[in-house]
């Protein structure tokens, strides 16, 4: 989880470096835009803006509209309303071979006639490039993605990881206004996925370039991206820095789509000094602080995410110490997970609800670790609870 | 496994034997009785090229195998145009409406008998009173073998991805301009196939040539068939081989090419 944290900052950073444009207008505004296949509604009235230079991911499950928005970008699909504004000017219905836009395909659709130098240089001698130009554009992708001496080669004779790189050499060639990348690391094992997600944040943050990446996998969206939209069914649940999805979730449903959670559903009962409380059918009264938006609704849902349940051993008879005690519960443990460096646990309350709590195995010999059906006490700080009203 | 599926016991070893001799055996009887000295066709008189001089010198049967290489390869051709644009238009266009007619109505000349579909262009052509001789026998064979370029076209297309021509398309290509330049290399060897194939169906079609052909324009298969009536000469066996000659070498081209295009089609599949 650490580390999780030290990449969201790193992301930040990046957000902050990466290279502002004169004017206030983003690059990229999308305003209203819809597109229903049939009956379906794949892209919902969704609005969203992309300032240049941005690593933003589009998250969601599958089915979500997140590839079918991708498509719109890229010409690929006409959106029945609404503008695409690319640098203030709508490009909605113009061709794809006509917009400063290029992509990267999911299968990476490699041309398997052509040669690593020929598909690299296909989109620049569409674009009329003279010989000299194309030749130097090409040896500087090829050195771009360290394909050196695989020039010659077809894409059956290269492996899975090297045919990502000429894919992404051949989108980048043309020195698009705007990267779209469809899941472009699906494909790769878990080992390259993650040393590729390294390269592709570095080439971004070289290149200054906009990527706009479609992924089902939440980790890479949040290890990449500076900014992060959740989809659902056609429409952005949220749009936010992956710090801020994660630890303050706008709805119920990103709080559950995006990590691990804990969902207490409850009443509000009280409000005072910032602080709310609520009574829970499956925990009794928790305290939170109040968020900066006041909440309006007397029915709210607390999420806690489950590093934030501290488990302790002390302090079950006798009187535990005051920030303890606001949000403190009783319970035996009723599953243990060990996954190396973590372990989740799985505690059901005396008042029968079953809370999920997340420990790092700090030490490599653990003695003071949990067994099954001990007594634990379970708490958290009003900080940790995130109030959701829908 | 593979031991079990590479050694053959006694049993298969027979049934293998039996089987191809069943299929080839006549074809091996044909070619070495065309090299045969002897008139009789049954009886063996020495190894000689004597019928393959006199198939030269015949010059009824020379213009009837110019006749039908014309009509195989023009016929061919009009068929692989054709068939290939009829593939395109089933496998990359929108629903239209009527696709499952036409799709239908393109592949009855596969399932229709020849006799119907000889005796229906014959009552065509002559509604038409169109002249019978070259080109209603090269318009008879396009409808015929149209259908077969179409599906080997078709599936060829079908295996392709479609993203490949989305990315010539991002890359700067205009639609057609994406199909030039990336699907129809890639196509080329299914087409080259469906080519070679309707070139041999053309060749070796006697039923609906007969229907459609008039007077002095026979194709070889009608000429030997009318000569096969009045009495086997040695000199059909010298042309049948050379006919078989020249249907294996197509075959084996085309067999090739299409190995080809499927070979590349895995590279262009997802992984």
């Amino acid at each position: 989880m650490a580390e999780e944290l030290a990449k969201t900052a790193n992301n930040s950073t990046t957000e902050k470096t990466a290279p502002r444009r004169a004017t206030d207008m983003p690059l990229l505004r999308i305003e209203g835009v819809t597109k229903r296949f049939g009956n379906f509604t794949a892209v919902n009235e969704l609005s969203l803006d992309i300032r240049a230079g941005e690593f933003f991911a589009l998250l969601g499950p599958s089915g979500c509209g997140k590839t079918t928005l991708l498509r719109m970008l890229a010409g690929f699909e006409t959106p029945e309303e609404g503008r695409i504004l690319l640098a203030g000017r709508d490009i909605a219905q113009v061709m794809p071979h006509e917009r400063p836009v290029n992509m990267m395909f999911q299968n990476y659709a490699l041309f398997p006639h052509l040669s690593v130098r020929d598909n690299i240089a296909f989109g620049l001698r569409r674009a009329g490039m003279a010989r000299g130009e194309i030749a130097a554009r090409v040896a500087e992708m090829v050195a771009l993605v360290k394909l050196e001496g695989m020039e010659k080669r077809k894409p059956d004779q290269l492996s899975g990881g090297q045919r990502q790189r000429v894919a992404l050499a051949r989108s980048l060639a043309r020195r698009p206004q705007m990267l779209l990348l469809d899941e472009p690391l699906a494909a790769l094992d878990k080992k390259l996925r993650e040393s590729t997600q390294a390269e592709l944040m570095e080439l971004q943050r070289r290149l200054g370039m906009t990527f706009i990446i479609v992924t089902h996998d939440q980790e890479e969206a949040m290890t990449m991206a500076s900014r992060i939209g959740v989809m659902d069914a056609g429409r952005l649940a949220q749009v936010a820095t992956p710090r801020d999805l994660y630890e303050a979730p706008a709805s119920r449903w990103v709080a559950e789509f995006v990590g691990d959670v804990n969902l207490f559903e409850g009443q509000v009962i009280s409000r005072e000094q910032g602080r709310l409380k609520v009574t829970t059918r499956e925990a009794g009264i928790i305290t939170v602080a109040e968020p900066r938006q006041s909440v309006m609704k007397e029915i709210v849902t607390v999420a806690i995410r489950p590093e934030k349940i501290k488990l302790s051993r002390r302090g079950l008879a006798s009187g535990a110490d005051a920030l303890q005690a606001i949000n403190r519960f009783e319970g035996e443990v009723a599953e243990i997970n060990y996954l190396g460096g973590l372990t989740a646990y799985r505690i059901r309350l005396d008042n029968g609800a079953v809370v999920r709590s997340v420990m790092a195995n700090t030490a490599r010999l653990d003695a003071d670790g949990y067994g099954s059906s001990e007594r634990v006490a379970v708490w958290f700080t009003p900080d940790d609870g995130v109030v959701l009203e829908q | 496994m593979a031991r079990t599926v590479n050694r053959l016991s006694r049993f298969n070893m027979t049934a293998l034997a039996l089987g191809l001799a069943f299929l080839y055996l006549p074809i091996v009887i044909l070619v070495i009785f065309s090299f045969n000295a002897s008139r009789l066709v049954n009886v063996w008189g020495g190894w000689s090229l004597r019928w393959y001089i006199e198939f030269f010198n015949d010059r009824a049967m020379l213009e009837a195998a110019w006749m039908s290489l014309r009509v195989a390869a023009v016929s061919a051709t009009l068929a692989t145009l054709l068939g290939t644009l009829a593939a395109i238009g089933l496998a990359r266009g929108e629903r239209f409406a009527g696709r499952a007619l036409f799709s239908g109505m393109l592949y009855s000349p596969l399932v229709m008998p020849e006799v119907i579909s000889g005796l229906s262009l014959l009552l065509l052509f002559v509604a038409l009173n169109a002249e019978r001789g070259f080109w209603t026998v090269t318009i008879a064979h396009t409808t015929l073998t149209m259908c077969f370029v179409t599906v080997v076209v078709q599936s060829r297309l079908a295996s392709l991805d479609r993203s490949l021509e989305e990315a010539a398309m991002d890359l700067g290509c205009n639609p057609v301009k994406a199909f030039l330049m990336v699907t129809l290399p890639l196509i080329v060897p299914a087409i080259v196939a469906g080519w070679m194939l309707a070139f041999t169906l053309s060749l070796d079609d006697v039923v609906i040539a007969s229907f459609t052909t008039g007077p002095g324009s026979a194709t070889l298969p009608i000429r030997i068939y009318s000569e096969v009536r009045l009495g086997v000469k040695p000199e059909i066996n010298a042309i049948c081989t050379l006919v078989i000659a020249l249907i294996a070498v197509l075959i084996v081209i085309a067999s090739f090419a299409s190995k080809l295009s499927s070979s590349q089609g895995e590279s262009a599949a997802p992984l």
